[in-house]
């Protein structure tokens, strides 16, 4: 016994975790120095996913840069589009009709739920639970295969236009989609039962990594892992856009902010999605999907095909861009991960200026330090997992 | 309140350094001399009914040959809890690109001085870890500047060299054997 009790000697050690780890969601490099198994320091590195995004975004016309903003999340690539396109219609100074809005809100509340239901199956499974993910996955796929019928892309699916959307949904899309989410909170309290009120569960994130209100914000957190901390900062009911302000739902709160209030915020969201959903369907509105602003929007296809006048006017549009007024501007948007804001520069021509993305995950890997040192190794795991990022929106 | 009305209380308080005020499309944007900006925000971060307790973005913006000083630092500013926006640009010419760091007042700007360095050149002073944070250390050149070839460099990246000829001398092993 006596041995035991003794205190180890240990030396510092230096890993590096990554940037293949499967636990890292995607290429993070994390240098770990380890007092035993206790974490001192740890200094992310990433970047490996870094293709330049804004740079290109410089050279590109508005409505050719839009298919640049779904490789930003790759997982919810819906929610980035209709940041996007918010973000220009702002600048152009044009509205999309109410139609369009609706539908926009439903896919981003569809992008939502498949982003939370990958970071639920991912988050545990990383923690040792296997069976949600494999649930969860399910889901999604249903999802996927919705987005498919309406765009023919199952991931990247550039479907928002600038002025409204690509195509009006089919009647066969609501019904199916309505199916789902008559369903889905079935699902949810299947997810829930299995990991809510689990004991591991409970011991691996209760009081890990926890972070003030005040310190949460000052970091610049967004999105649930700030609404784990206490704060109701939520894009979709601060800065309103699409149907947000039409539509009835709550926005989920911690307290303590750490990694359990964080999971709570997320499951809590993936209801309310749904809720959303539900409603604009129910109220969805007849009518055009595209703005009617020839100045800034494409010219419908069959116009394009039969009348000179159109084509001209697309070919003018495609190749040398609107003329946009000259100004700049930030607009943000609710992604999965947080606020994903796009900040524009123009300059009277058909390219932005400057093409700035605010990236959610970005400034959660900045972070990690703040969280994970002072920890255990374990508890990295679960601090990567609960601030929810995705690397190729952090390296952009 | 207002944004016009913060763009004057600004202005009263630091009459030298506030240059100009703009709005488009009801957003705000002030600029500013570089010189006092960690104590502007200061400022703004801690006056009651200012209080921008969080900073949403920070990002640098390259206006060759279009003004004389040729980088602006711009700073998106929000009080969640007034619930009012702010935009500042600081000046900063090529000569000097040098600018104080406001990591004192948001911690969470870090990453975002640490890109604007990597991708402008734009120093912070006063950043505790001012490396490049999305390209590879030993890059050279700063690929946002506006005279930065969009191809990239003529010369590529010693480090990319270095894995093709790494990967030319696996070859001539019998990986399946």
């Amino acid at each position: 016994m006596e041995d035991i009790e003794k205190p180890f000697e240990t030396k510092e050690l230096t890993i590096s975790m990554g940037p293949q780890h499967p636990a890292t969601h995607g290429v993070l490099r994390l240098v770990l120095n380890l007092q035993g198994e206790n974490v001192i320091k740890c200094t992310p590195h990433v970047g490996y996913l870094h293709r330049g995004i804004e740079k290109l975004g410089e050279n590109k016309t508005y409505f050719a840069a839009l298919p640049l903003t779904d490789r930003l999340d790759y997982i919810s690539s819906m929610n980035n589009n209709v940041g996007y396109v918010v973000a220009v219609e702002k600048l152009f100074g044009i509205e999309a009709p109410e139609r369009a809005k609706y539908i926009r809100t439903i896919l981003a509340e569809m992008g939502r739920l498949s982003s939370h239901i990958v970071w639920l199956g991912t988050h545990v499974l990383d923690i040792g639970a296997t069976t949600p993910f494999l649930h969860a996955m399910v889901a999604r796929e249903k999802i996927l295969d919705l987005f498919e019928m309406i765009c023919g892309a199952r991931l990247t699916v550039s479907f928002p236009r600038v002025g409204g959307i690509r195509n009006d949904i089919s009647q066969e899309f609501l019904d199916q989609l309505y199916e789902f989410v008559l369903d889905f909170p079935s699902k949810m309290d299947d997810y829930e039962t299995l990991v809510t009120e689990n004991r591991i569960w409970k011991e691996r994130t209760v009081d890990i990594g926890i972070i003030s209100l005040e310190e949460a914000v000052n970091w610049g957190l967004t999105g649930g892992t700030l609404r784990g901390s206490g704060s109701d900062y939520d894009v979709r009911k601060y800065f309103p856009y699409d149907a947000y302000d039409k539509v009835d739902f709550d926005v989920p709160v911690g307290k303590n902010g750490d990694c359990y209030d964080r999971y709570l915020v997320r499951v809590g969201e993936m209801r309310q999605a749904n809720r959303i959903i539900k409603q604009c369907i129910e109220n969805l509105p007849a009518g055009p999907v595209m703005a009617d602003a020839p100045k800034f929007t494409l010219p419908p296809k069959d116009m394009v095909l039969k009348d000179m006048e159109h084509l001209i006017h697309q070919f003018i549009l495609i190749t040398k861009g609107p003329t946009v007024p000259e100004g700049e501007i930030y607009v943000g948007s609710e992604v999965p991960k947080g606020e994903l804001g796009f900040y524009f520069v123009s300059d009277g021509t058909g390219k932005p200026y400057r093409m700035r993305v605010r990236a959610p995950s970005f400034v959660h890997a900045s972070a990690l330090p703040r969280l994970c040192e002072g920890g255990l190794i374990a508890d990295v795991i679960a601090n990567i997992g609960t601030i929810d990022i995705v690397l190729g929106e952090c390296d952009r | 309140m207002e944004p016009l009305q913060i763009a004057e209380r600004l202005k009263e308080r630091f009459p030298d350094e506030v240059l100009d005020v703009r709005e488009f499309r009801g957003q705000v944007s002030v600029t500013i001399r570089k010189g006092k900006i960690a104590e502007i925000g200061r400022f703004l971060h801690d006056e009651p009914d200012l209080y921008f307790d969080y900073l949403v973005d920070l990002c640098g913006v390259d206006y060759l040959g279009k003004k004389d000083l040729r980088f602006e630092v711009v700073y998106h500013l929000y009080s969640i809890k007034h619930r009012h926006a702010l935009r500042l640009k600081a000046e900063v010419t090529e000569n000097d690109a040098r600018i104080d760091s406001v990591m004192p007042v948001w911690i969470g700007v870090n990453w975002h001085e640490r890109e604007c360095y990597d991708m402008y050149g734009i120093v912070f002073a006063g950043h505790p870890d001012l490396r490049r944070v999305l390209l590879p250390e030993d890059w050279e050149g700063y690929p946002l500047r506006k005279d930065y070839p969009l191809k990239g460099p003529a010369q590529e990246w010693s480090g990319f060299l270095d894995v093709l000829d790494r990967s030319k001398k696996y070859k001539q092993y019998d990986w399946q054997g």
